[in-house]
């Protein structure tokens, strides 16, 4: 078991070195001059080389690569200053805005998939499967605009804004995220009822469930202690996998709602060709993704005997 | 390998067994309700995206300056935007570039990750290491922030947009295209092609490819309602399709600023029409995916 988390830790590591080659390269592909963007247009050819040469964007490439892993985050353009305290408020509003989104929607897909493997086949199951798949390709700007339409602007129930003023308390800020979270929620709905739907028909129909039938259980007991167990271990490295689609979707939905996060953070930085705080903006969204899929690599073998067993011979 | 009968078929069955396999998904489709409403749905888009301007009522680019944030009324179905423009024209017409756009981006990623796949299920090893390991940091990122970054870079012009997207889908396309080909590659088939001495390119394409065909185009379906997710968003972000075309998720951008100020149906239609599109593409995914794996 030690060995499999080394082993995967070690891969995850591996990963995150080329993930940083791929950022780094992504970055100087830009084809901007950081000294010219940060002095304007008018400045003197020699003052833009000054700067340049001070930023250190004249080196050589592997110099500024080396130099940017052990200098990160480094200081950004567009706000003159380090990017790492920036970045960290930034990352924790938008963890503020995940967490809530996750905490609606994970029993909400995990109920809507298990009722629809219950009823498969059936009229419900259709409906969630319909709904859930509609739902996963609407894009978060088109569901977050008819809410922002309906329930702020025509009804005037929540605020058009996801900031609410600052030193509100725990209830007030959670008002001012309702809007934003479900167009996050609507699209992550569909994944997860369907994952948990596969798995929970794959339980039913398994040897195991039809033993628990055939010696007696009633359904309740035999769905709640031999097919659930089963089939929502398999949902959770779902749900970490859908870490990806959130923070694309966290882009849309701060910049609608105006929310200071890491998505707006992002979007700036890359239309205002704000290099550095855009490598490591991307860079920290990587490693989130990673760290989330590997603790949830890592607790699923933990979890499934399956895994844990195999991998200790 | 036990020893049974195997009856060998002739090229010509194969194929005409192919083609009837082919009938059985098509009378399956044309049966299934929720197939039938998305491709209707569908069509009525891609008319307007063929036939838009002669449709429209009015020119999507018209500007009326007297006539600005107008309510919708029977001169103007949807109502007017802040430079006086026909909202219902450019609703219709808003509907070609995406439509141009989306599926190109989709087929290019489609080629792309077949062939990535391909290589890298037929020979696995080394080559498949590397290349998974690749896919892998690509996937950390979300689609949406490395096309902010390609396109704030690349310019954005809809040629940009195929490519990028086309790019940024080929790993995951390949991913499923791999594991098809790990199945097939251990079948006797491949076996029997190896031994007659074919190359690896005429097994991989020739033999194999037509055999992984029913997930690739599964993949399609999925992708395509993908695609048009992942280019209006951009749009929306304005680093897709540029002013002054007429374009949903464009307008939405443009006008979601006056929502507050009640003109609710600058934004309003634009957002329903892209939600019937996706929608409509994902009730063709759901029952082609239904149709082909039975």
């Amino acid at each position: 078991m030690v060995r499999f988390i080394l082993k995967r830790l070690g891969l995850a590591l591996i990963t995150l070195w080329l993930l940083s080659v791929i950022v780094f390269f992504l970055g100087q592909v830009l084809p901007s001059d950081p000294g010219r963007s940060v002095l304007g247009p008018l400045a003197a050819p020699s003052a833009v080389h000054a700067l340049d040469h001070q930023l250190g964007v004249d080196k050589p490439i592997l110099t500024q690569y080396w130099h940017w892993i052990t200098h990160f985050p480094g200081q950004s353009y567009q706000y003159q200053a380090p990017i790492g305290p920036i970045l960290t408020s930034a990352l924790g509003r938008s963890l503020k805005l995940a967490l809530f989104a996750f905490v609606i929607v994970v029993p909400l897909g995990i109920i809507g998939g298990v009722v629809s493997a219950l009823n498969a086949g059936k009229p419900t199951d259709r409906t969630i499967s319909v709904v859930g798949q509609s739902m996963l390709t609407v894009p978060e700007f088109v569901s977050g605009i008819v809410l922002l339409v309906v329930f702020a602007v025509e009804l005037g129930w929540l605020p058009v804004t996801a900031t609410a003023p600052s030193g509100s308390g725990f209830f007030t800020q959670l008002k001012y995220l309702i809007l934003p979270v479900i167009p996050l929620v609507m699209v992550l709905f569909g994944y997860i009822a369907r994952m948990a739907r596969v798995g929970t028909v794959e339980a039913l129909e398994s040897d195991y469930a039809r033993t628990a039938i055939l010696k007696g259980l009633p359904r309740g007991v035999m769905i709640r202690r031999h097919v659930l167990r089963n089939s929502l271990l398999p949902t959770i490295t779902v749900i970490a996998t859908q870490t990806g689609y959130l923070i694309g979707g966290l882009v849309v939905v701060e910049v609608l709602f105006r929310y200071n996060g890491i998505g707006l953070l992002t979007y700036n930085a890359a239309t205002q060709h704000d290099i550095p705080m855009l490598e490591a903006c991307v860079l920290t969204i990587g490693v989130v993704y990673m760290i989330v899929t590997l603790v949830a690599d890592i607790s699923f073998s933990l979890l499934n005997p399956r895994i844990r067993l195999r991998a200790a011979e | 390998m036990s020893i049974v009968d195997i009856p060998v078929e002739d090229a010509g069955a194969l194929a005409a067994g192919r083609s009837e396999i082919r009938r059985e998904v098509f009378r399956e489709l044309l049966h299934s309700p929720t197939f039938i409403v998305g491709a209707v749905i569908l069509l009525i888009w891609i008319i307007c995206a063929i036939f838009g301007s002669a449709i429209a009522p009015h020119s999507p680019y018209a500007q009326n300056l007297e006539g600005i944030n107008k309510a919708p009324s029977s001169a103007h179905l949807f109502g007017t935007d802040q430079l006086g423009r026909d909202m219902f024209s450019r609703v219709i017409v808003g509907s070609r570039d995406i439509l141009i756009i989306a599926p190109l981006a989709t087929l290019l990623g489609t080629v792309l990750g077949t062939m990535v796949g391909l290589f890298m299920g037929y020979f696995r090893g080394l080559v498949d290491d590397v290349v998974g390991r690749f896919v892998e940091a690509f996937l950390a990122l979300p689609v949406v922030v490395t096309g902010v970054i390609a396109l704030s870079t690349l310019g954005r012009t809809n040629l940009v947009i195929i490519v990028v997207i086309g790019i940024l889908f080929t790993p995951l396309i390949a991913r499923t295209v791999r594991a098809a080909v790990l199945l097939e590659r251990e079948l006797d088939y491949v076996a029997a092609a190896r031994l007659r001495g074919e190359h690896a390119p005429y097994i991989m394409f020739v033999e194999i490819l037509p055999n992984v065909f029913a997930p690739i185009m599964v993949e399609f379906t999925v992708r395509l309602a993908y695609a048009i997710f992942a280019i209006l968003t951009l749009t929306f972000l304005t680093l897709g399709v540029q002013p002054p075309s007429p374009d949903w998720a464009l307008d939405i951008n443009a006008n979601y600023g006056v929502v507050p100020a009640g003109y609710w149906w600058e934004v309003l239609f634009d957002a329903l029409a892209v939600a019937t599109l996706v929608v409509s593409i994902s009730l063709i995914s759901d029952s082609v995916q239904g149709a082909l794996e039975g």
